[in-house]
């Protein structure tokens, strides 16, 4: 019955994923599916790949994905002003 | 390509797809009914011959320590791979905004998460070591308790002290640590080869099953794995940090 719940979080965490469509908003859904993964995991009695799974997604990930965004927002910033000075 | 036809190759690929994932699924055994041979073997030597109470584990870093080698390594290569694309470029220049990158804060960062980060920072290290230290006696392991070390650090980051971070991990340090911790790994199996004959293989006292020092290498090669997986995530979480916050201009 857990199991079976589980598997349903992380079918329509999957989906929310997909459909969330703006990259900062995903990026904190992704958080939140990986949490959910984490638990799957976990109620399939297997507490190491749990434990991988919940420091990937939840802090390695994300930070990697919101630094890269920054930066990408950062130089569209830039190259944007650089346009208005001209 | 219309619409349409797009429609069509879509039909056709998810009908193909989902039957033979339907196929597929439907061929499992049920969860808990396990046909393996080798699983088997090592539920039954993994406490007897090794003393590890964690078999994964011991499947790890001593039964497959070998393949754990290679993981080691793609970790490293990984990592080297993202400071050499994020080095400075011809035409960047890494000056830290002073007034950005000291006080550095989000949108909304309040005091309470500064609080928040310096009560985490200790509890991250802590479970960190816990973790990489218990690794053949409780779930986890190098692997885990290194990526949780690499948290510690960063959680003076999200507490808006980006400089502070680079004081608590610098640059040398976290090198030093990934290239330290993934020679280490190398050194348990190379130890294993000089002196019972066969790399990987286990050539320190097993201990008693269940107590800190037990499972022989198991141990030595966890703390190896956690100083090389923190020591990479923190190279790389800094290389990011630094291309995000201190490198400006330089995008051509």
């Amino acid at each position: 019955m857990l199991q079976i719940a589980a598997l349903t979080v992380v079918a329509l965490g999957g989906l929310a994923v997909v459909l969330t469509g703006d990259p900062l908003r995903q990026t904190m859904v992704l958080g939140i599916y990986g949490l959910g993964l984490t638990m799957l995991f976990f109620v399939f009695q297997a507490p190491d790949v749990a434990l991988s799974e919940i420091v990937v997604s939840t802090v390695g990930l994300p930070v990697m994905i919101l630094l890269a965004l920054r930066k990408v927002r950062q130089q569209e910033d830039e190259q944007h002003g650089e346009g208005q000075g001209e | 390509m219309t619409p349409k036809a797009r429609l069509i190759l879509f039909g056709m690929a998810v009908a193909a797809f989902g039957f033979v994932l339907v196929d597929g699924l439907a061929g499992l055994p049920a969860f808990g009914h396990y046909h393996g041979v080798y699983g088997r073997v090592i539920d039954g030597i993994g406490v007897t011959e090794r003393h590890a109470t964690d078999l994964v584990t011991a499947l790890n870093f001593d039964i497959r320590g070998f393949d754990t080698l290679g993981e080691e390594f793609i970790l490293f290569g990984s990592v080297l791979g993202v400071v050499l694309i994020l080095r400075e470029l011809r035409g960047e220049s890494e000056h830290p905004n002073r007034h950005e990158a000291d006080e550095h804060t989000f949108a909304g960062a309040s005091e309470a998460l500064r609080a928040l980060g310096l009560v985490l920072v200790p509890a991250l290290v802590a479970l960190g070591v816990y973790i990489v230290v218990h690794g053949q006696i409780t779930p986890g392991g190098g692997f885990q308790g290194g990526v949780i070390l690499a948290a510690g650090p960063f959680a003076v980051f999200l507490a808006g002290r980006y400089l502070r971070m680079k004081l608590l991990a610098p640059h040398t340090l976290v090198e030093l640590g990934d290239a330290v911790g993934a020679a280490g790994y190398a050194l348990v199996g190379l130890g294993g080869l000089v002196f019972v004959g066969v790399f990987f293989k286990n050539f320190l006292p097993l201990g008693i099953a269940g107590h800190l020092l037990s499972a022989g290498q198991m141990d030595v090669a966890s703390v190896a794995v956690g100083l090389e997986v923190s020591g990479a995530f923190l190279v790389a979480f800094s290389e990011f940090l630094d291309q995000a916050i201190a490198v400006k201009g330089g995008s051509q």
